[in-house]
Formats: structure tokens, sequence, C-alpha cells
């Protein structure tokens, strides 16, 4: 050991995690040939949630930017994305172009939401929601609470129309990963995180705070309102109380807060987790609802780490280089890195 | 006339929102703390209240007199377990564990009472209905009128008890800094956990006239806070006599959007709420470059 640290960004660990994390996607690409029709259903479901965690892990857990309003983003999605379709574009097209429609709405509303802090944001956030839900609403498409179905999906057969969407929410969980992925570790991942710790010191050193929150909050708007695009080519009906509702940001914070808040592998275990615990309990119902809040609430008042934070304080592992390590030096191995203060 | 009627029955809606707001506001104001569980508690009254008339005969108000306290007690309990160890936790924590807890309190009251809507008008006689006519075409409803009055003397007692009792001064000073009240003998727990209780007693008031205005169901939480917290923020955050003209504001807009189509009623209102604040935000930023310019900075 020498005396002189160095600091490393990848370890042996986080090169086999990696490299791990990208033959699962490739070999995860074989699936609807492979598994049964259940099976890919659920994987399906399994991916949108993958996406959704990280997403919102990527807004609250690194940019310290906690909206109760995703939801707003989520539906848009889906709404944009039967437009089109009943437009008469491509369906499989209309997801990709939906979900830049709602982050392109993202970046609209990054102008001012972003100028209110905390709880002032997290509610903020849940009254654009609500206006986004009545306008949607308002539209003849949809016609109130009656909805629209995506009828161009009847062109698919069902086996056809499942492998489909498996393909394209493995497709969104992968790019969805490799954006937040490459957005953490860049230039921009450090400022949004030296954000969240102070934001005053933040741009006393030179942060571009606006401009990096703008990033982060619209990209969790691209995000969601993938997820959403995808969740109707799974569902094929729109009924807006369904999407626009406050439950799928409960199951963001439910996913982001129990994985780990600002830890990536947490946002992915978080979404593993929920997807597990919805499999066993989903049935039970409102019992089931009480205990996700109830878990929630728990985890951010004990454990604000989650589970991936008791890992990795355990165990000093690390399995994607987000941050830096410091390695060597006086004591045996300091692990440390660039953003946490603690 | 009709506009006249509209904007005199929405400026006395606007009592209702105020009282909806005082608490949230008022804790907003003293521990920094905008609770998201709000609206449910102030739901959780309301069930609350109609137990005690359903099962017990009592009537609603004197049904507060077990009530208010009961949520007292309970705002006490939420500042001494919750809300402190969140605070402590960081910005963030306070915000997702009261959001963890109104998902639970939804839930817990839809399962003992299930998606039926309640409301306490039935045990109040005529109340709920009766109104005074001032012309052919506008009258004030007995129940609004209350409402707007009971808004008044909340916010104007919290007002006296802040200024004028030596607990209020506690208060004010805690939420000033709560660190150096130490040393002058204040009790900032005490301080805290006492605030949460006036806030938490003044959120049995806003169940009780939720109840009697109209129905409610285990998921009406969200709209209540929502409602709130848009009076809060149109009459600037954490002050009170500002909650109170911005629920009016809130609840005109709300009233004259109902003119207009049946959604209006909620697009104005909050159309309104955004308009406010991104006036108030680009007002800010005005400001700040004023300032910044007459201290002979650069602008």
């Amino acid at each position: 050991m020498s005396l002189v640290p160095s600091v490393k960004r990848w370890t042996p660990a986080s090169r086999v995690a990696v490299t791990v994390g990208i033959a699962a996607l490739a070999a995860l690409a074989a699936g609807p040939a492979l598994f049964g029709a259940n099976a890919v259903d659920k994987l399906t479901t399994l991916f949108i949630y993958v996406i959704l965690a990280v997403m919102w892990n990527a807004l609250a857990g690194y940019a310290g930017l906690v909206s109760i309003g995703q939801q707003a983003f989520f539906g848009l999605g889906a709404y944009f994305t039967a437009r089109l379709a009943d437009a008469g574009l491509p369906v499989y097209a209309t997801l990709g172009i939906a979900a830049l429609g709602a982050g392109l709405v993202g970046l609209g509303l990054s102008a001012f939401m972003l100028k209110l802090k905390g709880g002032e944001f997290a509610i903020g956030m849940w009254v654009v929601a609500e206006l986004a839900h009545l306008l949607v609403n308002l539209d003849t498409l949809v016609r109130g609470e009656t909805g629209t179905s995506l009828i161009a999906l009847n062109a698919f057969t069902s086996e056809a129309r499942r492998a489909d969407n498996y393909w394209a929410a493995l497709a969104g969980m992968a790019l969805s990963l490799g954006l937040v992925f490459w957005l953490l570790r860049s230039r921009q991942g450090v400022a949004i995180q030296a954000i969240r710790d102070d934001e005053a010191a933040a741009e006393a050193v030179g942060v571009r705070v606006a401009a990096s929150k703008r990033l982060v909050f619209t990209l969790a708007a691209f995000g969601a309102g993938l997820a959403g695009a995808l969740y109707l080519a799974t569902a094929t009906t729109f009924q807006p109380h369904a999407y626009f509702s406050p439950q799928w940001t409960a199951y963001m914070v439910f996913m982001a807060v129990v994985g780990g808040l600002g830890t990536f592998e947490g946002a992915i275990l978080g979404a593993l987790v929920f997807f597990a615990i919805e499999a066993l309990f989903g049935a039970s119902g409102v019992w089931y609802l009480v205990g996700l809040g109830a878990t929630s609430l728990v985890f951010a008042l004990f454990f604000p780490k989650g589970v991936w934070g008791a890992i990795e304080g355990r165990t000093g592992l690390r399995l994607l280089p987000i941050g830096y390590r410091l390695i060597g030096g006086e004591n045996k191995q300091i692990v440390a890195s660039a953003t946490k203060s603690a | 006339m009709i506009l006249l009627n509209q904007i005199l029955q929405g400026a006395l809606l606007g009592g209702y929102y105020a009282l909806v707001a005082c608490g949230l506001s008022f804790m907003f104001s003293v521990m920094r703390v905008i609770n998201l569980a709000h609206g449910s508690l102030a739901v959780l009254a309301g069930y609350a209240l109609y137990v005690l008339a359903d099962r017990f005969g009592l009537s609603p108000f004197t049904g507060m007199l077990i009530v208010a306290p009961g949520m007292a007690a309970l705002g006490w309990a939420l500042q001494r377990f919750v809300l402190e160890r969140a605070s402590r936790a960081g910005l963030l924590a306070p915000v997702l564990a009261t959001f963890g807890l109104s998902i639970v309190i939804d839930n817990l009251m839809f399962e003992r009472f299930g998606a039926d809507t309640r409301s306490l008008a039935p045990f109040v006689d005529d109340l709920a209905y009766a109104s005074w006519a001032l012309t052919d075409d506008i009258a004030i409803g007995k129940l609004a009128l209350m409402t707007f009055a009971a808004a008044v003397i909340v916010l104007g007692g919290i007002q006296l008890f802040l200024t004028r009792t030596s607990y209020g001064r506690a208060i004010r000073a805690t939420a000033e800094d709560a660190d150096t009240v130490g040393l002058i003998g204040v009790n900032p727990r005490v301080a805290n956990a006492l605030a949460a209780a006036i806030a938490l007693a003044s959120v049995s008031l806003a169940g009780l006239f939720l109840g009697l205005r109209a129905t409610f169901d285990p998921y009406s939480g969200g709209a209540q806070l929502i409602f709130a917290f848009e009076a809060t923020v149109i009459g600037g955050a954490g002050s009170l006599w500002g909650t109170l003209i911005g629920g009016i504001v809130l609840g005109v807009a709300q009233s004259l959007g109902a003119l207009i189509s049946p959604q209006g009623f909620f697009l104005l209102g909050h159309g309104v709420f955004l308009a406010v604040l991104f006036a108030r935000l680009a007002f800010d930023d005005f400001g700040a470059r004023v300032r910044s310019a007459l201290a002979g900075g650069r602008a």
C-alpha cells in the first residue's frame, strides 16, 4: 500500500457488474422466445417499474427534487400516445414521440416550477398533475373519464403485441438506465449532487444551478412519459384518472426510498422489491397500500439510505462506477465518493 | 347579478379554504415543514365526527369537544415521533415521511369505512341548506357564513395567541432560531410540538366544515391538501391573514370558473394559483435584481 491515495472510478467489482448488466440486458432480448406469456407480461411490467424508479431516483435522490406530481408526465406520455396513434402514426413509433413530448412539457414547466423549494415544489407538481388531468379530460377524443383505447394495437395478433411490448419496454429500460448512468457520471451529474447537498455553495463554486436542475427535471419528465406510454401499450385502455393518479408517485417513492435514495443500484433493487411485493400481496388490496405507505414512512425516518445504502455501508460494495473512490493512502482502504459527505 | 352572486359565494367558500389552509400555513411558518398528510388528517377528523354522531348521537359541534383535543394530541405525537426526526434527517425526509403517512391514513380509512361518501349535514337539522335571502338573486347560506366567521376567528385567535401570550412568543422565537431559544429557557421541542397541536386542532375544524358543507370519502384528503396549499401560496406562504385572502381569491376564481363550464371550477382555481405563483417568482427575481442594483452590485 502506498502512502499516497489514488482516485479510482472503476474497480474489479464494478467492471464485472457492468459487464454482467449489459450481458443480462442483451440476454433478456430473447425473452419472448424463452418464457411463457405470463412471464413475458410480468417482465414487461417490471421493466416499466425500473424506468419509473430510476428516473424518480435521479430526480429526488440525486437532484433533491422530491416531486409528488410525476404522474403528470406518466399520464401525458399515455395521452400523447393515444392522440398520435389516433392521428394515424405507427403505434410503436408514437411511444417514443409521446415520451419526447412529455419531456418537452417538462422543459417548459422547469422554467418556473424549479424555483420552488422542498415541500412547495412537491405539492406544486401535484397541482400541475391535476391541471394536466383536467385539460386532458377536455379533449373530445378522451371525453372526460370515458377515456379511449389504443385501437391501432388491434392490427397486431396478441402474441405479436405481447412480444413487441416486451421489447419496447426492454429498450425503454435500457435507454433510461443508460441515460441516467451517463448523466450521473458526467460533469452535470456531479453538479446536480452538489446542488442537492448545498445549493448556495454549489453556485459559489461555479455550478450553473438552473441549467443542471433543468436537465435532470426534463430527463425525469421524459422517463415518466416513456413509462406511461409503455404502460398504455400493455393496458390498451386510457382512462385519465388511472394514469394521472398520485398512486404512481407513491410507487416511485416506495421503490426509490426502500431501495436506497440517491444510489443507482438502489433504485433497480427497489423496483425488484416492489415487483416482488406486488406479486405477493397485490391481491390483498387496501392493506397492501397501507403496507407500502407505512414502509415508505419507516424507511424515510429510520433507514434514509435504504436497503442498498445498508449493503453499501457494510461492505463498501459499489457495483456501478458512478462516483469516485479513494484507494490506498495511510488507512488500509478508504472508500469515498466525490459526492457523499457522510 | 349572477356575477355578483358568484363572487359573493366564492368569497364565502374562500373562508372554508382559509380554514383548511390555516394549519398547513401555520406549520410551515413555524417548522418549515409542509405536511403532505394535512388533507388526510382533515378527512380523518371528519370521519371521527361522523362516527360520534352516527353511533353515539353527538351533534358534530358537541363532537368537536372530543375530536379537537384528540387531533391536538395527534399533532403533538406527529411532531414528536415523525416530523422532529424527519427534520433532522434533512429537507427531503419530511416530504417523504408525510407522504407515506397520508397513504397509510387514506387507505386505513378506506379499509374501515369503504368507498361510500359520508356527510355531517344530516346531523345538524337544516343548517347545511338554510339561508338568508338578501335580494331575489342573492342568498347567503347560514353554514357558509358560519364557516367564514370560524376562519376569521381561528386565524385571528392564532394571531393573538402568537403575539400576546408567552407560549406564542416562544413558538415565534423557535421559528426564528431553534438553537438559540434554548439559551433563554425555551424548550424548542415543546414549542414545536405545541405548534403542531394547535395546527391539528384547527385541522379538526376544517374536517368539521368539510363534512357539513359537502360529502367526503377516504380519498378526499388529496384535494383538501391541494386547496389548502393553493390558498397558502396565493396569500403568501406563512402569513395568516394572507391565507384568508388567498382562500378568498381561490374561492372566487373557482366560482367564476364554474360559470364558464363544469370543469372550469377546478381549472380556473389551479390556473389562478399558477398565475400567482408565476407572478410572485417573476417579481422575486425582479426584486432581487433591483435590490442588488441599489446595493451597487451588477444587476
